[in-house]
This record gives structure tokens, C-alpha cells and sequence, in this order.
């Protein structure tokens, strides 16, 4: 099973005096099979983090191994959903197409791809939109898209990078859901960073709590809520209340801190 | 604006009607040289380019036009995507592009005529190095705006750099290439009749000037509206063509007219807007909207 370890991993921008350190020493490990969630105050680094894991830029200091293997360029075995749905998926090919698209760079087959891309899109709820433009369709539906050309990439592990954060709340509940359903179908490993707290709750095995910048990890929390999780159920319960209350403490303390800090 | 396309039609078609018939109107009586009867002119067009001159003089002209803006197109798109990918060659090439970008293009005929003769090689070599820069400044441009995150995406599926240009970058840059090949179309057509004004034997530049130096008013007239027509046509054909290739980029801005309607209007704004930080979008928890107004108080990098 597929392992991701962020091993002390830092990052700065530029240099001397206007040295800017994002993300300071972080490390963390998931476990197989694990949706594990980041949550941190806005702008203490999460999305550089992702971009330090994914290996699209290489981190100042410290190693991104994923199973034993130092991570330098995106891993085979890792597929990325962006947050913004409208600049990752590209206009110019049909919704089939954009999936299909990173099976071809990785060489599959032509019959391969078609049953990957159909059997992705169909798992998402979008059988019978991949003739359709990625514009033609709702915000909600393209970050569908977004999933399906992550999961027909059959990778091991699935980062998402604030994936519901352009969405309205009814969208982002629906789509909150399919992660959990899908995550449960294939048993990825999945790791997620979100600034919306209910979310990592609701969503997540493990919740890591970053602090204000620079960036380090505060505390991991486990969720032991009972999986399947509904939408009403699981929030109505008092522990679901108790650990989002606990994160909500945590990150708190962090924003204040930072916005005494400046 | 919901008027039907022959109405629109109809509204397009009144101010030039109402020129030409101003103008038949006004030099019907005229014996001034400088201002031929309309009727003489449209004469002279029927003799002359209905169809006599059209295998001699027009087809010749657009293959040459043809030729000379492909070639600035493939080397535009070529380079532009090369110096734009290359920083390194971009900051070498650049005195060397904006020496040569600023040299008017019809001074080059001369020299083009000493160094490559005076043949269709000429005419097609002066309209290729006068209107590929609209296109290699627009594709350097295009290359090098090209969204981040949508390479991030390209390299983050390990799309071979092959790929990523074929699939992912020229695609992305193409709205900017379109604006400079339509700016180029421009100058090849001012090329193509500047280059057959000198050392020619026909096209229309050249009976342009053989008509004005035969002081025939009303031939030189018909020249330049055959030179006109011409302009219209390959515009109009460009921008067709264009409307169907780029279709996706309309559309992806929104400015499809019949998808929008179908569509409603809280989509459209939804897709015109998109939430491009971690600010929190309308209609979120509250929660969440407090911690992110505390956090952004100055930590935001």
C-alpha cells in the first residue's frame, strides 16, 4: 500500500531579508487507505505544501518520499484535483477528452482508456457529458470532471487541493459525498487540504491542523466518527460537534496569533 | 438584440447602399478625371475583371498572399513558441527582434529585390517578413501567459513536454495567435500589392499602377475596388473560420449567445466569476468565513 511521507519538509521564498518561509519543517505520514485532512488558517501554506508533495516544486529543506521513493516530479502513482475546476480542466476538449488526456501521456491503450474514461465518468454521475464542453456544464459538474480524469488516472493516491472551495454549499455537500463514496469504492489513500473546518470533520480519518505562518503542524487529530457519514446524521452528533469545536480552538488560537504576529 | 440574422443582415447592409448609390448618384454628370462616373468604373470592372484578369492578375496575387502568410504564420507560431518557452533565447533574440520589427516593411522590397530576385520569390519573401510579426509577438505573448496552474495540471499527469506544447499550450495560447494572424492578414494584403508595384508583370498592385500610369481613372478606380473586395473577403473568411475553431473560447468566456440562453442566467454569472483564492464564496458556513477573515488579517503571503 501507498505511503506519502512529508519528512521535515520546508519551503522559502526569495532569499536574505525578504526571505519568506511558507511551510517550516513539516512532517507527517499517511497511513494506507486514509482520507487524511490539512486544515490551517488561509494563507499559511497549504496550497504550497500540496505543490512541496505533489513534487511540482521541490522544497527548500527535507524530503517528500512516497514508498521509500523521494519524490522530485508528480509520482505515477499520484493524481491532483486543483481548486479551481475553470483552470485545470482544459476548455478546448470535451470532458471526455480531458480525462482521457493523462492516459494517453501514460501510454494506455486506446479500448484501455475508453473503459477507464467511461467507467471514471460514470462514478462521478457524468455518463453521457463527456461529448459536452467542461463550460457547458455547472461548477459542480466540472469539478466532477476534475475527479474523473483524477480516478481514471488510477492513481494510488489522490491529493486535492481545496477541491470544493468554488462551489456553492449545496454542490459542495453533493460533492462532498462522492469523494466519500468514491474513496470508499476504491480504497485510495486520499489526502485533502481545506480551510473549511466542518469539512475535514465530516470528511476525514485524521485531521492535520497546520499553524499560522511560518507553517508547522500543530496538532493530529483522529476522527473517530462511525463511517458512512451523512450529511445530517453525522453532524448532528455531539462528538462531531466536540471535534470540530477542538480543531475551530486550535486554528483559532493560530489566527490570532499570526495576525498579532504582523 | 435578440433581431434575427437577416435583420441584421438588412441593418448592415443600409450605410453601404447608401454610399455606393451617393456616389453613383454624385458622379453620374462628373468630367472631372479625378472623379470618374461610377458607371465608367463598374464598366472598367466588367471588362477588365469579370473575368479577363482573374487568371492573370487576381490568381496570381492570392497565391502569392497565400504562400507569403502561411509561411509568416508557420515561422510566427514556431518561433513565438520557441522564445517563449526559452527565456534564455527570448533575452538574446530580443534586440535583435525589435531591430529588425521596426524596419517598415515596404523599405525591404528594394533589398529583397537584390537579394532574392525579382520573381514570385520576392513578393512572397517580403509579404512572409513583413506580416510575420504580429503573429510572433502574439505567440510569444500567448506562450508565455499561459496559466500556471493549467501546466501545473499538464505536469502533475506527466504529459511528456511534446504533449504539453501540442496539447496544452499552443491551444491555450491560440486566442492571442488568432488576434496576431488576423493583424497579419492585414499587412500581407498591404505586402502583396506593395511588392508587385516594383519589378512585376502582373497582379493587382502591378494594374493598379499601370492603370494610373495610363491615366485610365476609371481602371484605377476598379483596381483598388477589386483590391478591396478582396481585403473583405479574406477577412470575413478568416473570421469564420476563426468563429469555428475558437468556438471553445467563446464559449468558455461566456459569449456563446445559444448557450446562454438555454442555460439561465445564474450559471453564467456563477461561470463568469470563478473564486480564484481561499476566500470564502457566498453561502458557505459562517464558521468558516470568520476564521478566514481573522487569518488574512496580514498572514496571507
Amino acid at each position: 500500500m501507498t505511503v506519502l511521507e512529508i519528512d521535515g519538509v520546508s519551503k522559502t521564498y526569495g532569499s536574505g531579508d525578504d526571505a519568506f518561509t511558507a511551510i517550516d519543517e513539516i512532517t507527517f505520514t499517511t497511513t494506507p487507505g486514509e482520507l487524511l485532512c490539512i486544515v490551517g488558517p488561509s494563507g499559511c501554506g497549504k496550497t504550497t505544501l500540496l505543490r512541496c508533495a505533489s513534487g511540482l516544486m521541490p522544497p527548500t529543506a527535507g524530503v517528500v518520499r512516497l514508498d521509500d521513493r523521494a519524490v522530485t516530479a508528480p509520482p505515477r502513482a499520484m493524481a491532483l484535483v486543483f481548486q479551481d475546476y475553470s483552470r485545470s480542466l482544459l476548455p478546448w476538449m470535451s470532458v471526455h477528452d480531458n480525462v482521457v488526456l493523462p492516459l494517453k501521456a501514460a501510454r494506455v491503450g486506446r479500448d484501455e482508456r475508453e473503459r477507464l474514461a467511461g467507467e471514471a465518468l460514470a462514478s462521478v454521475g457524468l455518463d453521457g457529458h463527456g461529448r459536452k464542453y467542461p463550460w457547458q456544464l455547472s461548477g459542480g459538474m466540472q469539478q466532477r470532471a476534475a475527479i474523473a480524469r483524477a480516478l481514471a488516472y488510477q492513481p494510488e493516491i489522490l491529493l486535492l487541493d481545496e477541491p470544493f472551495a468554488s462551489v456553492d454549499a449545496q454542490t459542495r455537500a453533493e460533492l462532498e459525498d462522492l469523494l466519500l463514496d468514491v474513496w470508499t469504492r476504491t480504497g485510495l489513500t486520499v489526502l485533502l487540504v481545506t480551510h473549511d473546518i466542518d469539512e475535514a470533520v465530516y470528511l476525514g480519518s485524521r485531521i492535520v491542523v497546520l499553524s499560522a505562518s511560518p507553517t508547522r503542524v500543530k496538532e493530529t487529530i483522529h476522527v473517530d466518527l462511525p463511517r458512512p457519514r451523512d450529511q445530517i446524521e453525522t453532524k448532528e452528533m455531539p462528538a462531531f460537534a466536540h471535534l470540530r469545536a477542538s480543531v475551530f480552538a486550535s486554528i483559532k488560537e493560530e489566527s490570532l496569533r499570526g495576525a498579532a504576529d504582523i | 438584440m435578440t433581431r434575427s440574422w437577416p435583420g441584421r443582415l438588412v441593418l448592415q447592409l443600409v450605410v453601404p447602399v447608401a454610399l455606393v448609390a451617393l456616389w453613383w448618384q454624385t458622379s453620374e454628370d462628373s468630367t472631372s478625371f479625378f472623379y470618374p462616373p461610377l458607371s465608367r468604373i463598374v464598366e472598367s470592372l466588367q471588362e477588365d475583371w469579370i473575368f479577363e484578369q482573374v487568371g492573370t492578375d487576381l490568381m496570381p496575387s492570392l497565391a502569392r498572399f497565400t504562400v507569403g502568410y502561411l509561411i509568416a504564420a508557420a515561422a510566427g507560431i514556431a518561433l513565438g513558441t520557441l522564445i517563449g518557452l526559452a527565456p534564455r533565447v527570448r533575452r538574446a533574440g530580443q534586440p535583435v527582434m525589435e531591430f529588425l520589427r521596426s524596419i517598415p516593411p515596404p523599405l525591404l522590397l528594394p533589398f529583397v529585390l537584390v537579394v532574392v530576385g525579382i520573381g514570385n520569390a520576392s513578393k512572397i519573401t517580403l509579404i512572409a517578413i513583413g506580416s510575420v510579426w504580429p503573429v510572433l509577438l502574439n505567440a510569444i505573448d500567448g506562450v508565455r501567459g499561459v496559466d500556471p496552474q493549467v501546466l501545473d495540471m499538464a505536469r502533475s499527469f506527466g504529459l511528456a513536454r511534446r504533449t504539453q506544447i501540442a496539447r496544452v499550450i499552443l491551444p491555450a495560447a491560440s486566442p492571442k495567435i488568432a488576434v496576431g494572424m488576423r493583424t497579419s492578414l492585414s499587412v500581407a494584403l498591404i505586402l502583396m500589392v506593395i511588392s508587385e508595384m516594383q519589378a512585376s508583370t502582373n497582379g493587382l498592385g502591378f494594374q493598379v499602377l499601370s492603370a494610373q500610369r495610363s491615366f485610365d481613372s476609371a481602371g484605377t478606380y476598379a483596381g483598388v475596388i477589386v483590391i478591396g473586395v478582396v481585403g473583405l473577403v479574406v477577412n470575413l473568411g478568416f473570421l469564420v473560420a476563426e468563429g469555428w475553431i475558437m468556438r471553445w473560447h467563446r464559449g468558455a468566456r461566456g459569449l456563446l449567445e445559444d448557450t446562454d440562453r438555454r442555460r439561465g442566467p445564474i450559471r453564467r454569472v456563477r461561470r463568469r466569476v470563478p473564486v480564484r483564492d481561499a476566500a470564502a464564496p457566498a453561502g458557505e458556513p459562517p464558521m468558516v468565513g470568520t476564521i478566514g477573515n481573522t487569518g488574512t488579517t496580514g498572514t496571507t503571503a
